[in-house]
């Protein structure tokens, strides 16, 4: 697994992730990413045949979490959490045209 | 070295304990409003030069401390934290005030609610004075990268408070702040604790409710308190901790008085020394302190033996994946479109996006957003992401052997003391690997607490992180009582 990313690489996942990059930066992100994918690497040493994978820790505590009961509630108030809106007509956030006809 | 025109700790100034405080407003001797104001004058006098508060809530303060007072007036039972001046890091949203996250993508946020735990502080009568400047989205170990500027470290204003919890850390060392509120994720409230020379508590995760933490990476946040002894760090963690309906990954473990536990003598735990963090990288002069801590546990009564945690060094590359993957989905949603920075200059939605990002977000932030969506794209996933799960499972199950032979196990917080300002900033991968000895507990999911442990000969502080088992943060307070009551 060890990665040689290159300019495409991150161009492609810039484009996955809706984030730009100038051209001025594309070399220090290509160098950054380039050592800490050489470091990760290292992680190859291990054998984890047959570990399952860990993505909650509670799992391992043994004390569960508790679900609330599935009722309906009142949501944030909506006039606030328009206010936040860049652009709105108060009832629907706007953003340029989706499609162009 | 501090700098020639200042003197070391100018700055440093240890607050008073909850307990004093809460006594003298209660019998009248002092009044919380005063308190505060006297909390804003030192504010306005250190901030320019520290940079640790980003915004102030006055009004809301006052308000609180005004009627803190009027129950004083009336002789009523005051709650636990009655009048006490809080400082609360950006990355927890405080309804109608900014929470920036640090970060020019929130700038001109008012969020339409509280976080759970800063409504906890409010509901036990604390003082809310702002909110503290930290690592963009939380995303940093030095505090550099703040998109407001980075946070001076109180004991020596050229050096870094650590990060990404710098403000929290450095309020408190400066006493701009009696407690603070900051996260940790990979380290973000263990190192600046150990910098800056104050106690900051890493809780179990899920012990304390999530619910208003603006995201980084969830199966690893956590919020927990700054305070200037471990005894108030302790009561802090009571009254931010237990079970929210808002936050369903919160565990209904029952809360401990923490306090009361800490007050127990650390005579006859077991206490485990792993030689993994005691190796190569570490500044012998950290080590010498820690070891003198080491030797006053063993004069406390504590059995003290090695244990193996074999997997240590796979931990930070473990975790870069983990935690960047998980930030890349959690801050996708900052879209441009129902909250947050917009880039005025968008002619498309596509172009929406990532204008709004590219023009939003700082460096690091797009370093990690990258580095985690390429370790979950396609052909990847199963080398990078699902193998560093696999990797935490091996970790976690090293920490959970040890705990089966001993109560706590103790390390140094941080390889290295505070760094100075732009030492490290060029080169990411070194400010990663000085998270070595944190990310491990960050993964397991266990507690811990910083505890300050000596200073180095130049005067810098050392912090020793005392780890204990899920849910066993009275155990860790208990010996963190110890280390800290042998540097009276």
């Amino acid at each position: 697994m060890s990665a040689r990313v290159t300019i495409e690489d991150v161009e492609r996942v810039a484009e996955l992730a809706n984030v730009e990059l100038t051209p001025e930066e594309m070399p220090g992100m290509l160098r950054d990413l380039n050592a800490i994918l050489d470091c990760v690497a290292e992680l190859n040493e291990l054998d984890t045949e047959g570990v399952a994978p860990l993505a909650q820790v509670s799992e391992l505590s043994g004390v569960a979490a508790a679900l609330r009961p599935d009722r309906a509630g009142s949501p944030l108030d909506r006039a606030a959490v328009m206010s936040q809106a860049p652009e709105t007509d108060g009832v629907f956030f706007k953003v340029p045209k989706v499609i162009e006809r | 070295m501090p700098s020639d025109t200042e003197p070391a700790n100018t700055f440093v100034e240890t607050p008073g304990t909850l307990d004093a405080l809460r006594g003298q407003i209660a019998s009248g001797r002092i009044r919380a409003v005063d308190l505060a104001a006297g909390y804003y004058d030192r504010i306005e006098k250190l901030n320019p030069r520290l940079n640790v508060y980003l915004s102030l809530t006055r009004e809301r303060a006052f308000a609180q401390a005004e009627r803190i007072d009027a129950m004083a007036a009336r002789g009523d039972a005051l709650p636990p934290l009655a009048g006490i001046p809080v400082g609360i890091k950006d990355v927890l949203v405080t309804k109608g005030a900014p929470s920036t996250a640090a970060s020019k993508m929130l700038r001109d946020y008012r969020p339409p609610y509280d976080c759970t735990a800063v409504a906890r502080l409010e509901a036990a009568g604390a003082v809310v004075l702002g909110k503290l400047n930290c690592d963009e989205f939380a995303m940093g170990s030095s505090n550099e990268n703040s998109a407001y500027g980075p946070v001076r470290n109180p004991v020596d204003p050229e050096r870094v408070p650590g990060g990404s919890s710098g403000g929290s850390a450095a309020a408190v060392a400066a006493n701009m702040a009696v407690a603070a509120l900051g996260t940790d994720t990979g380290g973000s409230i263990r190192q600046p604790a150990s910098f800056c020379g104050v106690v900051g508590v890493l809780p179990t995760w899920g012990r304390v409710s999530r619910y208003g933490l603006i995201a980084f990476a969830s199966s690893l946040d956590r919020i927990g308190p700054f305070a200037s002894n471990v005894r108030d760090a302790a009561a802090l963690l009571g009254v931010i901790a237990g079970h929210d309906p808002c936050d369903a990954t919160s565990s209904t473990a029952p809360v401990e008085d923490y306090a009361a536990e800490s007050d127990k003598p650390a005579a006859g735990l077991r206490i485990g020394v792993p030689a993994e963090y005691f190796g190569d990288g570490l500044d012998p002069e950290v080590g010498a302190a820690i070891e003198k801590g080491i030797e006053h546990l063993k004069a406390a009564g504590c059995a003290v033996r090695p244990v193996s945690l074999p997997n240590t060094r796979y931990a930070v590359p473990a975790y870069y994946l983990i935690a960047t993957a998980e930030a890349s989905a959690n801050l996708a949603r900052f879209d441009g479109v129902r909250y947050g920075y917009r880039s005025p200059r968008s002619a498309t939605l596509a172009d929406l996006y990532r204008h709004s990002r590219d023009e939003g977000f700082g460096a690091e932030v797009k370093r990690r957003i990258l580095l985690g969506t390429y370790a979950l794209s396609a052909g990847y996933y199963d080398a990078y992401y699902r193998k560093a799960q696999q990797v935490r499972r091996l970790l976690a199950e090293e920490f959970l052997r040890a705990f089966a032979e001993v109560d706590a196990i103790v390390t140094p917080t941080s390889p290295v003391p505070a760094f100075r300002i732009g030492e490290k900033a060029g080169d990411p991968l070194a400010m990663y690997l000085a998270d070595i000895y944190t990310v491990t507990a960050s993964l397991a999911g266990i507690c811990g607490v910083n505890v300050p442990c000596g200073r180095t000969p130049a005067g810098l502080p050392v912090g020793m992180q005392v780890l204990a088992s899920h849910f066993g943060e009275s155990t860790a307070f208990r010996v963190a009582r110890a280390v800290e009551a042998a540097q009276q």
